[in-house]
């Protein structure tokens, strides 16, 4: 059956993403988004610091069920993702083309580049323990191990160049290792992340663990970078000059930073992502226990 | 024991389940009968009824089966991890997808409450796909070294207490690390390996990848013999165990073994007492006791022995004994008539040898293979039924007056799988646990398993270890 | 009769003496505790079975309401509901209680004269309890005065939680005095107890005061009744009847709401006190909206269609 040419599309509205809702901006303020020719796509919501504010309490109230969900189960869920994206990879196929200039068959190698990275990430949930943690030999009587643990609310800047697999290459680890997220999307190409909120919203991910911001990343990020409830910041999203003053405002109250790295400027997101990214935003966890003898005078047997 | 709250039968549909007269043997992707033609059937251990008829593979079949394998491991161990772990993940989602089908056909074909393959058998079995999926394109980061190499072909014989269980406790992690399997089931519990290779279709799993070959012991001893064989997994008996150890001497053959085991379950006088009587109960009845790991011997401090027997036997009086497959079945049926008959024989050694007897009051149908929860006190470490594993419904009773005693007795067995410990304080769990030369050891708690865990045992329990980042280290060239 | 059983007589003669006591009782493991509850949970309830449980559900009921807004209409309604909780089958049994504040006993005795119907009044300043202890029993008398069947105490938590554990089993006893012939109820309030250490404390606390029953909670916190609290009840009133040979009974209240929830419950009872507690001399369901989904659960039954809320009562 063919599209009848006449036919006139219906456009989609697109939202923010935020405790497993989808508001319009609070500031009631879009911006208009363009092809790389500049061709009209959408208006995007433009986000402003009262939906940072937002976003962060959802994230907060969203991190004791997502932090103390076992890793099986959160596993399960960043493999939902990965399922649900499949379903949908013709929308994001022509979003990503759109977005960032590309050919569809290169914007589908894109897609599902994306889709493999939250399977590599939902592989993850339950190893990265027995990676970074362990039992160590203290010399005494004692039980010792070491395990990591989610910081808690995570401000993640996703690039902007690569508005969809780079966005989820530094989304995904963030949520794997347990932390609850604010996103503050590409700006000139929100879109891909946008849609991506709609997939989040039927992969049983809770509410609140992902939100999704659309606007000017320095405007959202100046608010997020100096919130005191905020633990976390990936940085990548930003240029060196922005990126020093929220590292600035970040060491306010001590929020771990992931500073942009040269291979993230480059825009080649396909290689392996190692696990820099998911040890970025864990505590490690140091629990000592007696151990002791059998007995106080010696074992008779 | 009728009780006014009498609860009518609650039997799980059999109807989820279509089991075909016949079944061949699983070889590069197709159905085939075996080279001789020899079938053998298999029966529902709880109502002898013949399930189906299975083919019986020969040493011949067992050729083809691994020069299957053999041509599918170049393909298969050159894929990108990323999509062997798709594969992985494709079989897992597909288990879950049809557990309560396979749930019930285990129960049917194994003899074991509805209530473990579906709470128990069949979640694991799909976490366990779905945990080395997970590492299959992480292998460089397992801490054997950058880019370790799969080993070949793996032989794996697999027992039938925990029959699709044991299958991903073997499949999972071989197919993850880059190798290709040939798979020997029970002959008692053929099915469910047999609806596996279906799934493997399903998933789209590259032929000759998973070679099922349904058989008896004479086609686990070829295929250990193979000369094209590179690893060789067993789970069952330590005899057999033993056996296979002296065939691959000199093969270069790499080998797990996880074999039997007679558990110590220690419960101190400050122990959270009544979980501390689910734990035994959970320990020996978990699968009617045929458990490798059962905790087989409740060593418990003298000075509340009575008070504890009390409430375990008050408690075995409630188990309920019956159809495996209704829904409030504690206790099924014992695996086959010569399980039975060893259980029966050992437990009448025990009276023999003057430990005192008491089985739950319950009544036993009359079809099919049963044995009712019992317990012997008055043992000692002389006693058979202290040192033999059962693999029954059959718990040993001792005693102990202090720690160092109860770790002394705990370790005084050629096995080493599991053991137990129940305190409140903290201190003596590690310290016993510290002590205790056992490759699982439970605090509080019994018989608990998770794909991120690896199992084991010590001594002649076996060597080499399954599930967790160290399953990875038996199917690597490491 | 005794105020405390006489086998544990010198564990109430001093604060120290009755800590040891409390804290010499087996600790209990949260983990196993609640897998055994969710163990018993599983058990499928059919047919026949499904049938007796319901009747034995309903019959179990302490039909509530402690509102500020309660009036005697409000009460009235509540006992008619008691006695009839079908009007379209009158083979359904009635409630075991209707449960009121004190001022509204009175109506609720006179509403269920000759039903069968017990009253049970909560009483000692509930919910909280933070009144002198005169005000507490003065608020048991009237209760009592106004023709109660049964008392419904709340213990001083604060005073638990700071480990005067004399001055919780004195009040109890003070007011099992009052009680005379009504029986006495106490609720622990498990979900500020908070630990399953404390909750067996406390059910053996409240056993040696003299409780005819142990009730998990008032309805009026966060976490009421729950199968793993009511399961560790039970197996105190189990462990003291061998002990003791006196049966104590067993409320979970506040929290259960449909039927699968009672059944559960039933099952807990059945497979852990044992049937001798399977009588609403012996436990309770302390419930208002739970009634209405048995009740529709019980048409379901009897006429194999699925029914609906228009189809049984509002109170």
């Amino acid at each position: 059956m063919s599209e009848r040419s006449d036919r006139l599309s219906v456009f989609k509205t697109y939202k923010l993403y935020v405790g497993g809702k989808f508001p319009r901006s609070e500031s009631g303020r879009v911006y208009e988004v363009t092809d790389s020719k500049g061709k009209w796509l959408a208006n995007a919501p433009q986000s402003s610091r009262k939906d940072a504010r937002d976003a962060v309490v959802a994230a907060r109230k969203a991190f004791g069920g997502w932090s103390g969900a076992t890793a099986y189960n959160r596993g399960q869920i960043l493999y939902r993702i990965a399922e649900m994206l499949e379903g949908r990879r013709d929308q994001f196929v022509r979003e990503v083309a759109e977005a960032e200039g590309l050919s569809k068959s290169k914007a589908a190698a894109v897609v599902d580049a994306a889709v493999d990275r939250w399977v590599w990430y939902a592989g993850w949930t339950d190893k990265i323990a027995q990676i970074v943690g362990g039992a160590n030999p203290v010399a005494g009587p004692f039980f010792n191990l070491s395990t990591p643990e989610p910081t808690g609310v995570v401000t993640v800047l996703a690039p902007q160049e690569s508005s969809f697999l780079g966005l989820v290459s530094v989304l995904a680890p963030v949520i794997a290792a347990g932390n609850t997220a604010v996103v503050v999307a590409s700006a000139e190409s929100p879109l891909p992340a946008l849609s991506l909120g709609e997939v989040l919203a039927t992969s049983d991910l809770p509410g609140g663990v992902v939100n999704i911001l659309s606007g000017r990343t320095a405007e959202i990020a100046a608010p997020l970078a100096s919130h005191q409830d905020v633990n976390g910041i990936d940085l990548t999203g930003a240029d060196a000059e922005l990126a020093k003053e929220l590292e600035i405002a970040a060491a306010d109250n001590l929020k771990r930073v992931s500073r942009p790295q040269a291979v993230d400027g480059d825009g080649d997101w396909s290689t392996d992502p190692g696990t820099r990214r998911l040890t970025a935003f864990l505590e490690t966890k140091t629990v000592w226990h007696p151990t002791g003898a059998l007995g106080a005078s010696g074992s008779s047997y | 024991m009728a009780s006014a709250f009498e609860y009518a039968p609650a039997p799980e549909s059999r109807s989820v389940v279509d089991i075909a007269p016949s079944y061949g043997l699983f070889i590069d992707g197709e159905f085939t009968d075996a080279a001789d033609g020899q079938v053998f059937k298999t029966v529902s251990p709880s109502s002898e009824e013949v399930l189906s008829e299975v083919a019986r593979a020969g040493t011949a079949d067992v050729d083809r089966a691994v020069q299957a394998a053999r041509r599918a491991f170049e393909k298969w161990s050159a894929l990108p991890g990323s999509e062997r772990a798709k594969y992985l993940f494709r079989i897992a989602r597909i288990i879950q997808e049809r557990s309560r089908e396979l749930a019930v056909l285990e129960t049917l074909d194994n003899g074991k409450p509805i209530k473990e393959t579906r709470d128990a058998d069949l979640p694991l079995v799909a976490a366990h796909f779905f945990y080395y999926a997970g590492w299959a394109d992480k292998l460089d980061h397992a801490g054997y070294g950058a880019n370790p190499r799969p080993l070949g072909v793996a032989g794996q014989i697999i027992p039938w207490n925990f029959p699709l269980l044991m299958l991903a406790w073997k499949i999972a992690p071989a197919l993850a690390t880059g190798n290709t399997v040939v798979l020997k089931p029970a002959e008692t519990t053929p099915l469910s390996a047999l609806f596996f290779a279906d799934i493997c279709r399903q998933a789209g799993l590259p032929k000759g990848v998973v070679n099922i070959l349904t058989g008896y012991g004479d086609a686990g001893s070829a295929l250990v013999e193979h000369p094209d064989v590179n690893k060789i997994a067993f789970t069952g008996s330590t005899a057999v165990g033993k056996a296979i150890a002296r065939q691959i001497a000199g093969t270069g053959k790499k080998a797990t073994l996880e074999l039997g085991g007679k558990g110590a379950n220690i419960v101190f006088d400050d122990a959270p007492v009544d979980q501390a009587v689910e734990g035994i109960v959970t320990g020996i009845f978990f699968n009617q006791g045929q458990v490798c790991c059962a905790g087989s011997r409740l060593l418990v401090q003298e000075s509340i022995e009575d008070e504890l027997l009390d409430s375990l036997k008050r408690r075995l009086s409630t188990l309920r004994l019956g159809d495996p497959l209704d829904k409030n079945t504690d206790i099924g049926a014992i695996n086959s008539q010569e399980q039975l008959s060893r259980i029966t024989a050992l437990v009448e050694t025990g009276e023999a040898e003057g430990a005192d007897r008491w089985s739950a009051p319950c009544e036993l149908p009359s079809a099919g293979y049963w044995f009712a929860p019992t317990l012997f006190t008055g043992v000692t470490q002389a006693h058979t039924v202290a040192r033999d594993e059962i693999f029954g419904p059959v718990l040993s009773v001792l005693s102990f007056r202090t720690p160092d005693e109860a770790v002394a007795k705990a370790n005084n067995s050629q096995y080493g799988l599991s053991a137990g410990i129940w305190t409140e304080k903290g201190s003596r769990i590690l310290a016993v646990a510290n002590k205790l030369r056992a490759g699982v050891v439970w605090a509080n708690t019994f018989n608990k398993f998770d794909p991120t865990s690896p199992f084991g045992g010590y001594k002649e329990s076996g060597f080499g270890r399954e599930g967790g980042r160290h399953g990875l280290e038996g199917y690597l060239d490491v | 009769m005794p105020t405390t059983a006489p086998a544990f007589a010198d564990a109430t003669a001093s604060d120290s003496a009755l800590r040891r006591f409390l804290h010499g009782l087996p600790g209990v493991d949260a983990v196993g505790l609640e897998a055994r509850a969710a163990s018993l949970g599983t058990r499928s309830i059919k047919t026949t079975a499904k049938a007796y449980a319901i009747d034995l559900a309903i019959s179990m009921i302490d039909l509530t309401t402690l509102e500020g807004s309660d009036t005697p209409g409000k009460v009235r309604a509540l006992a008619a509901k008691a006695v009839h909780p079908d009007p379209t089958d009158r083979t359904t049994p009635h409630t075991a209680a209707v449960c009121v504040y004190p001022d509204m006993a009175a109506t609720a005795v006179a509403a269920l004269a000759g039903s069968g119907v017990k009253v049970a009044s909560v009483a000692t300043a509930f919910p909280a309890g933070r009144a002198a202890l005169d005000v507490k029993l003065a608020d048991v008398r009237d209760a009592v005065a106004a023709g109660a069947d049964e008392i419904d105490m709340v213990i001083d938590r604060g005073a638990f939680l700071s480990g005067r554990y004399l001055k919780v089993y004195e009040e109890i006893l003070a007011v099992k005095a009052e009680c005379g012939r009504a029986r006495l109820k106490v609720i622990f309030e498990t979900g500020e107890l908070s630990t399953y250490d404390n909750i067996r404390r406390a059910s053996w606390l409240g056993m040696l005061a003299g409780a005819d029953f142990i009730k998990t909670s008032t309805g009026k916190v966060g976490v009421n009744a729950t199968p793993a609290n009511t399961l560790l009840m039970l197996e105190a009133v189990r462990d003291f009847r061998a002990q003791t040979g006196v049966q104590i009974g067993v409320k979970p209240a506040g929290g259960i709401r449909t039927s699968k929830d009672a059944i559960k419950f039933l099952v807990l009872v059945n497979e852990t006190a044992g049937e001798d507690w399977l009588d609403s001399r012996w436990f309770r369901f302390g419930a208002s909206s739970l009634l209405n989904d048995l009740l529709m659960q019980r048409q379901k039954l009897s006429t194999g269609r699925y029914s609906g809320p228009d189809y049984v009562t509002v109170d």
